[in-house]
């Protein structure tokens, strides 16, 4: 009875948060009563059914990959709050007050895209792992020539080094105009 | 010392979304995002990747499956999400309530259940030795409105019809589904006939009791997944213009009354008029949402019970029939908006059975295909 959203969270705790995210108490509280409802085990972590219980996310092509970022922040097979809230702060939006910024920079959120193409995580998006991203937005409808021949146009576009791989500077560089303060921000309220 | 009341509103506002009937909508962007036609962009990814994010902290569904948040707090200590020890006098404010609750009107509530459940299967055995025919029909009406009303106010049910003129006399009634009680509220001003799967127990000696005096159709759980066996036995009540009308939950499960999901198309395949029901709970008064994946029927009986009423409205629409060149699951859906539109309820497509069963795989397929259609491929 209400005990699943009970106050579990310490002041300090969400002072904590508060300093690292740049998220206000509020929202802190906010957030912790949604953390909670998908914790159905009610042990204080989320597994990855607890993510993909969400069906507006099992139907996302590239779900898996947003929810892999969540356990590449945890380097483990649940999610805490802290970590939980970590992944959330990348999508804060932009202030102009360089303080208020805390995790949630230009490059910040470069990176998060950056991650989403690479797969195995060394730092570099190689032609294989594009394909298979693309194959994940596309499922089967568009042949694998035609795929792979969008997959080499891109990395051409943006290899400098030549070293058929995409880099995270190349990565920023080709993203130089693109609008990424609105593209990876959520609105939140209050 | 106040800790965290919530306001019960939104955390984000929502700006991208994906369905697997509509495709992908940003709100952001004021062309229709699927007449575009574009070259592959590393920056697409970001798209699926902060309407991931976004559905995480705030989605359509799951929050159906749970009892609605209230902006300030009822006095009942099942709906203090997130609010903890707030003062003293609160408290014990919310220790009287408790004593009335449970020891002044629980005691009665229960008299007058017992009473009414007594009555209601002494009469319809009586009403069952009658012959068939409009003296028998019109003593079960007579009856049956009599014990719906005294179990109501076993609820303490505070309901206000609109729009009586509309009322179902035959047919089939679809109403949006909270609760066992639903069936409570709607018997307390029309008799319907019911349509379930037959229960062992109290609830089955109900069943049966009801069947004796007027024609109801309880399934056998082997019989509910032969749909045309469903779909005959539901036609053959309805083609009989002496039966009663049936009232059926095309939802298929409870929902928490902020929103109305996908409706089963089975009953819109019977080819008769549809006369849609819409229910909405008061929910300061008390929560009616059973959440049958928490909770059994008998706590949430209780639930009930012991809340401080059962505040709700009813209104009957206009009744609607299948047009030349709609199929069952448009007419479901057009119904289903019509009740959601007048009970002031949140039009999903979504199916009630997510509270249980798992997204299919092969969801994923029409974002996929709607993404690839943006596509230009050389």
């Amino acid at each position: 009875m209400g005990a699943r959203s009970s106050m579990q969270l310490q002041e300090e705790e969400i002072n904590e948060i508060q300093r690292e995210t740049g998220f206000s108490q509020s929202q802190i509280v906010r957030l912790y009563s949604r953390f909670t409802s998908l914790d159905k085990s009610n042990n204080g972590f989320l597994s990855r059914e607890d993510f993909l219980r969400i069906p507006e996310l099992a139907i996302n092509p590239l779900g898996d990959r947003i929810v892999h970022a969540f356990f590449q922040e945890s380097n483990d097979d649940t999610v805490n709050f802290k970590q939980f809230m970590r992944v959330l702060a990348r999508f804060r939006p932009i202030k102009t007050n360089q303080d208020k910024n805390k995790m949630n920079t230009r490059e910040d959120k470069l990176r998060f895209a950056f991650k989403m193409y690479d797969l195995d995580g060394d730092d570099k998006i190689s032609k294989d792992e594009l394909l298979a991203v693309l194959h994940m937005m596309v499922g089967a409808n568009i042949s694998e020539e035609q795929l792979g021949s969008i997959a080499d146009r891109t990395i051409t576009e943006v290899d400098y080094n030549k070293d058929n791989q995409i880099s995270f500077e190349e990565f920023v560089k080709a993203m130089e105009k693109v609008d990424v303060e609105q593209k990876m921000s959520i609105r939140f309220l209050n | 010392m106040i800790i965290g009341i919530f306001s019960g509103l939104n955390v984000i506002e929502r700006d991208i979304s994906i369905s697997y009937s509509k495709g992908i909508r940003i709100q952001s962007i004021s062309t229709d995002i699927n007449d575009v036609k574009k070259k592959f962009d590393l920056s697409d990814i970001m798209y699926f990747a902060k309407c991931g994010v976004e559905t995480i902290i705030e989605d359509d569904v799951t929050q159906r499956f749970s009892a609605e948040e209230l902006p300030s707090w009822n006095l009942l200590s099942r709906t203090s999400y997130g609010y903890h020890y707030i003062s003293l006098r609160l408290t014990i404010i919310w220790g009287l309530g408790f004593l009335a609750r449970y020891f002044v009107l629980l005691p009665f509530r229960l008299i007058l259940a017992v009473l009414g459940i007594g009555w209601l299967i002494v009469c319809t055995a009586f009403i069952g030795y009658l012959p068939a025919g409009k003296f028998k029909r019109e003593l079960n009406q007579y009856v049956m409105l009599m014990c719906f009303r005294i179990l109501s106010r076993a609820c303490s049910a505070i309901v206000t019809f609109h729009n009586r003129e509309n009322k179902a006399k035959n047919g089939i009634c679809v109403a949006n589904h909270t609760s066992p009680i639903d069936v409570i509220v709607l018997s307390c001003d029309n008799c319907y006939a019911l349509v379930g799967q037959a229960q062992g127990g109290l609830l089955g000696v109900l069943q049966r009791a009801m069947g004796r005096a007027t024609a109801h159709i309880w399934f056998e759980r082997s019989e509910v997944k032969d749909r045309h066996l469903v779909t005959k036995r539901l036609k053959e009540h309805v083609d009989d213009l002496d039966k009663l009308p049936m009232l059926i939950f095309p939802e298929g499960t409870c929902i928490n009354n902020t929103s109305v999901m996908m409706f089963k198309k089975g009953s819109f395949e019977v080819g008769t008029t549809i006369y849609p029901v819409a229910v909405k709970y008061d929910h300061r008064f008390g929560d009616a949402f059973w959440n049958s994946s928490k909770q059994g029927m008998i706590q949430h009986l209780l639930n009930i019970m012991t809340s401080w009423a059962v505040v709700c409205d009813v209104w009957y629409l206009p009744p609607m029939s299948k047009l030349d060149g709609e199929d069952a699951v448009e007419f479901a859906n057009r119904v289903k908006s019509e009740i959601a539109r007048k009970g002031g309820l949140v039009d999903l497509e979504w199916d009630g059975q997510l509270k249980r069963a798992k997204v299919k795989d092969s969801w994923k397929e029409k974002p996929q295909e709607e993404y690839s259609k943006m596509l230009k491929v050389d």
